[in-house]
């Protein structure tokens, strides 16, 4: 059981829609997590290596400076590892295949009336709808 | 300089993700259990990204061009291939696993709990292999 938070919830959601607007305003990039991430690694073909690596490092910090701050921060992460290792691997191989995450294609995207984005949310919405379902109800865990 | 200004929009858009609740698995979890503990938190989440983004967007690209660079970088392909339908569909399951997306993981990685350290080192890896077989196969696109 969380807490449902609606008033939290939607002025974090404008906290993340004025970082993707100050990105494009700032260098005309789309605020793409899985695109940001998933080029730190090479091949480099352009030379934004150093502002995904800044943005990463904000995104890595913005919780440790809230705390810092005196902010609460909590959090329940499965600690079942192979289950997190394939999670893994299934989010960074899916989103990059499919060119975009809840972030890229669910904030950027959407609000680009992107039919590809919409067709990609409706999707991974879908599937992990379907494999909470399994998980919690079917399979019982 | 971008380094420093990307790093900014990284910690406002970081701390939005823990403001709003997403920096932590249970609550998407929930959020995706719609015949459970539903929290339709996550709803909110994306219905204030969506609306500040599809206002400030349209006042950004009205202006031509960004401050830095000469163009805006927008995907400019409007075809539904299969990759936009097999990548979510595989992102999908494994964010109904474990409850993390590629932000909120990146944003619990300092927190450092087991199943992050675990989680990040996996995502990344799919990624790489993700962008070295895309473009083994097919011209780069912009994402």
């Amino acid at each position: 059981m969380t807490e449902f938070t609606p008033l939290a919830s939607l002025i974090g959601g404008m906290m993340i829609g004025l970082s993707a607007v100050l990105l494009m305003l700032w260098e005309g990039r789309i605020a793409g997590i899985s695109g940001i991430a998933g080029r730190l690694l090479p091949p480099y073909r352009d030379g934004a290596f150093f502002s995904r690596f800044g943005f990463v490092i904000g995104l890595v910090a913005a919780p440790l400076a809230m705390i810092a701050l005196g902010a609460e921060v909590s959090q329940t992460v499965s600690s079942n590892i192979p289950l997190m290792i394939a999670a893994g691997l299934l989010v960074g191989f899916g989103s990059v295949w499919g060119n975009g995450c809840t972030s890229g294609h669910g904030v950027c995207g959407l609000s680009r009336l992107s039919t590809r984005s919409f067709v990609a949310t409706g999707v991974f919405m879908a599937t992990a709808f379907v494999t909470v379902f399994l998980v919690r109800h079917v399979i019982g865990a | 300089m971008s380094f420093l200004v990307n790093l900014a929009f990284g910690l406002l858009f970081g701390a939005g993700l823990v403001v709003s609740g997403m920096s932590d698995p249970a609550k998407v979890l929930n959020f995706l259990d719609l015949f459970g503990t539903w929290d339709p938190s996550l709803a909110f989440v994306m219905g204030g990204a969506v609306l500040v983004t599809f206002a400030g967007y349209r006042l950004v690209l009205a202006r031509g061009e960004p401050i830095v660079g000469t163009r805006f970088h927008l995907p400019t392909r409007s075809d539904i291939d299969a990759r936009v339908v097999a990548g979510p569909a595989i992102f999908g399951i494994g964010w109904g696993l474990g409850g993390f997306c590629p932000g909120p993981a990146l944003t619990a990685l300092g927190l450092g709990a087991t199943g992050t350290l675990t989680f990040i080192p996996a995502m990344i890896l799919g990624m790489w292999a993700a962008r070295l077989l895309a473009e083994g196969t097919a011209a780069p696109r912009a994402a």
